[in-house]
């Protein structure tokens, strides 16, 4: 569990922390990412500066390797990052699809020459990648996808519409999947990264429950994806999506939810405010006191296997199929606890806009359905439950799903 | 379903066909992005009051039909399934009923012949704190003023008699107001749901008490509480019918996805609760009806149970939609919206499990 680095270890966090105190800029201590907002304004000089910083010092990403610009870092000293961060107030400026599921797949996936061009960028911050799965037609039963993409010499000329596209409104590039050949299901999918700056790609912001647009639609009407920027072999696309999803499960989960979690004042302070205490000193409303403690028992449960797992993995950092458990215990409690926020906020936590609320009113209602989001995407909560059936539980499969 | 006389079938019968033409989900949505104050389409509503609807429970010679909460609330059922807002519930049952049951023969001459025909909306002012907490009145009846806060009150923009739970001479009691007192300040709320609601401050509005005690108020509240259910069964039957639907015709891995057991399971629950849901909204509503002595502790379960139902169906609705259900394009997110704010109306699950509870002496 704890980590048994000993001296060296503590050298380095020394080192670490000499490093945040010597470039993060103190205008930003406190402040959150500014990336994990909907509406993007331009970043002020500080923000720039912040993110070109650890951009170049790799640490955005720290256990990337070092010759494509990553920080090089041992899991532990990764760690040491990220608490050093948390410590100092400061963000991870590098960050997005690109860092959370794109990279690590293509580091594992990819030639030399595809890790060249495509990570370092990701490793600065300088592009954005958003992914090309969902379509209409194909959402848990995502191998039944129909974008083509034809075969015309040195590209493939691509022809068809995605959905749930998150942020592509802001990204650059997109790693999609395609199909190459009609006569296959699973094994007519190719791995293709796409410019999203080129005529034939259309992005429509879809509007959600929650009144934000983080999702978009994306039709693709002759764009082009060169040869060089095929992942894997023609045809070869479904595992190496399949790994992808991996990794965007133990992002959604947080790996030790510490992402899903670290927001917010915790739920027995916010009953206790909103609903008062008995004479005791308990949630007044008995009944309430009883929900709010199975969410914690759920939360704390989760963050316990969370860290089980990262003890058990010793360092081996890659997903299993342990994540699709990770994914669905750790979404259900936190919708739990979004539910929980508006009861117990009662009718001040109906507000939509405007006044008679307060901020943390409102945004608890937008969480609340926002996250309900959650469940659904990344493979829903049903769809992990399959993988958990199939894979580890090796019960047969009704879905002749792969 | 319970049984219905021939004039309750027919009433269900021409709510049925009005909702259905006239104000369809598609209606909610227009009035919603059309950010109206009163948060309801002035001209349904007169529409429905035509229809009588406003004075179903109010006796015939005050401009009512006198049909009963049983009528009201099939009527209120079938608004529910649509999501049509309307001050139905705030007026024609809970307005209405405080004056039926509270109001002096000159209080009720001046005010219930104008609720029957829509032209005055009332609502009650219980509230004021963000918890249902009836018993806990801070505002004020003194000389024939009242002052004091009251929060979350339904319909409060469009109100123009206010229905106000204050501390008065012998407990707590209720009190009429009118809206456009010097001494009356609303603020309008805009709540998720986008239906009508308001703040208001009350700074000696003069005011004018009802007959009766806290009875009276637990009374009144119990008759909006059964209303408010049976909205709630309409919209929680309309959310899980929607679904099943859409369970029959989505394709996914070659077949339709309602084919799954895992998903043909979870629907089953969620008919299931909706089943033992309508008995009890209809028990509570019949039991108001013959002023049975167990209405108190049937209409704690009937809002108790269709909490539960229309929490545990509008969540569904959205996760068996999956990525179409989170949309704004889409009615589901409607539906868990208007989920949230009616299991918070009047006392959530949890207040009236803890009513049933009291009441059945544990």
């Amino acid at each position: 569990m704890a980590d048994f680095g000993g001296n060296e270890l503590e050298t380095f966090r020394a080192e670490a922390r000499a490093w945040i105190e010597a470039n993060f800029p103190a205008s930003l201590k406190g402040k959150p990412n500014p990336m994990m907002r909907e509406e993007r304004a331009k970043p002020t000089a500080d923000q720039e500066a912040w993110r070109k910083a650890m951009g170049e010092k790799g640490w955005g990403t720290p256990t990337w390797p070092k010759e494509y610009g990553g920080g090089g870092l041992s899991a532990a000293e990764g760690r040491v990052v990220q608490q050093e961060l948390a410590r100092a107030g400061a963000y991870n400026p590098i960050g997005g699809m690109g860092v959370m599921m794109f990279g690590p797949t293509l580091l594992e996936y990819g030639t030399e020459e595809q890790k060249r061009e495509h990570i370092p960028p990701i490793v600065r911050g300088d592009l954005q990648w958003c992914q090309g799965y969902s379509e209409p037609g194909a959402g848990s039963d995502l191998a039944s996808l129909q974008t083509r993409a034809e075969d015309k010499g040195d590209h493939f000329l691509i022809n068809g519409q995605k959905i749930w596209t998150s942020g592509a409104q802001f990204a650059d590039w997109c790693f999609c999947l395609v199909r190459t050949d009609t006569s296959k299901k699973h094994e007519g999918i190719s791995f293709v990264l796409i410019d999203m700056h080129q005529p034939g790609v259309e992005v429509r912001p879809i509007k959600l429950i929650a009144g934000n647009s983080p999702f978009c639609e994306t039709f693709f009407t002759n764009a082009v994806a060169l040869k060089k920027n095929l992942v894997g072999p023609l045809n070869g696309g479904w595992t190496i999506g399949k790994r992808l999803l991996q990794h965007e499960r133990q992002g959604i989960s947080g790996g030790g939810g510490a992402g899903m979690f670290g927001m917010g004042k915790p739920l027995e302070q916010l009953a206790k405010e909103y609903v008062g205490t008995d004479e005791k000193g308990r949630i007044a409303d008995a009944d309430l006191r009883t929900r709010v403690v199975q969410n914690a028992i759920e939360l704390r449960a989760f963050q316990l296997t969370a860290m089980r797992a990262m003890a058990e993995a010793k360092g081996n950092q890659n997903p299993s199929a342990a994540t699709s458990i990770m994914k669905n215990a750790g979404t259900r409690t936190l919708q739990d606890r979004a539910e929980l926020t508006i009861e117990i906020m009662g009718s001040q936590g109906l507000g939509w806009e405007g006044e008679g609320f307060n901020a943390e009113e409102l945004a608890a209602v937008r969480g609340w359905l926002g996250g309900k989001a959650t469940t659904i995407y990344g493979g829903s909560q049903e769809i992990q439950s399959n993988i958990i059936s199939k894979r580890i539980l090796g019960l047969p499969d009704l879905t002749q799903s792969k | 379903m319970a049984v219905l006389t021939e004039e309750q079938s027919m009433l269900k019968d021409a709510a049925k066909s009005w909702v259905q033409e006239k104000s369809p989900v598609s209606a909610f949505r227009k009035m919603r992005d059309s950010g109206v104050e009163l948060g309801y389409d002035a001209g349904a509503w007169n529409e429905m009051a035509e229809m009588g609807w406003a004075g179903v429970i109010i006796p015939e010679e005050y401009g009512g039909s006198n049909f009963g909460y049983l009528s009201l609330g099939l009527i209120l059922e079938e608004l529910g399934r649509t999501l049509t807002a309307s001050p139905l519930l705030a007026s024609g049952l809970a307005g209405a009923s405080a004056l039926i049951l509270g109001g002096t023969d000159a209080q009720k001459s001046e005010w219930l012949p104008k609720i029957a025909e829509g032209s005055v909306v009332a609502t009650l002012a219980v509230d004021e704190g963000p918890h249902h907490n009836p018993e806990k009145v801070e505002t004020t009846f003194k000389d024939g003023k009242i002052s004091g806060k009251k929060t979350f009150v339904l319909e409060g923009m469009a109100a123009s008699l206010l229905v106000v739970s204050a501390k008065g001479p012998k407990g707590i009691g209720l009190y009429l107001v009118r809206a456009d007192d010097a001494g009356v300040k609303r603020q309008r709320l805009h709540l998720a749901d986008s239906r009508g609601a308001a703040n208001i401050e009350f700074s000696n509005a003069a005011a004018e008490p009802l007959e009766g005690g806290p009875e009276l108020l637990e009374k009144v509240l119990d008759r909006a509480r059964a209303g408010l259910a049976a909205e709630m069964l309409g919209a929680a039957t309309q959310a899980f019918e929607t679904t099943l639907d859409y369970l029959k015709t989505r394709v996914q891995f070659g077949q339709v996805i309602g084919s799954f057991q895992a998903l043909q399971h979870r629907a089953a629950k969620m008919f299931t609760d909706l089943e033992l849901s309508r008995s009890a909204v209809e028990a509570a509503l019949t039991a108001i009806d013959n002023d049975s002595p167990d209405t108190p502790e049937l209409v704690s379960l009937a809002k108790a149970k269709m909490g539960d139902t229309y929490h545990l169906v509008s969540n569904e609705m959205v996760q068996m939609h999956g990525g179409i259900g989170m949309t704004d394009a889409h009615d589901a997110g409607f539906y868990l919206k208007r989920a949230r704010a009616a299991e918070a109306a009047f006392g959530n699950q949890a207040y009236h499990r803890d009513r049933y509870a009291r009441i059945q002496g544990y």
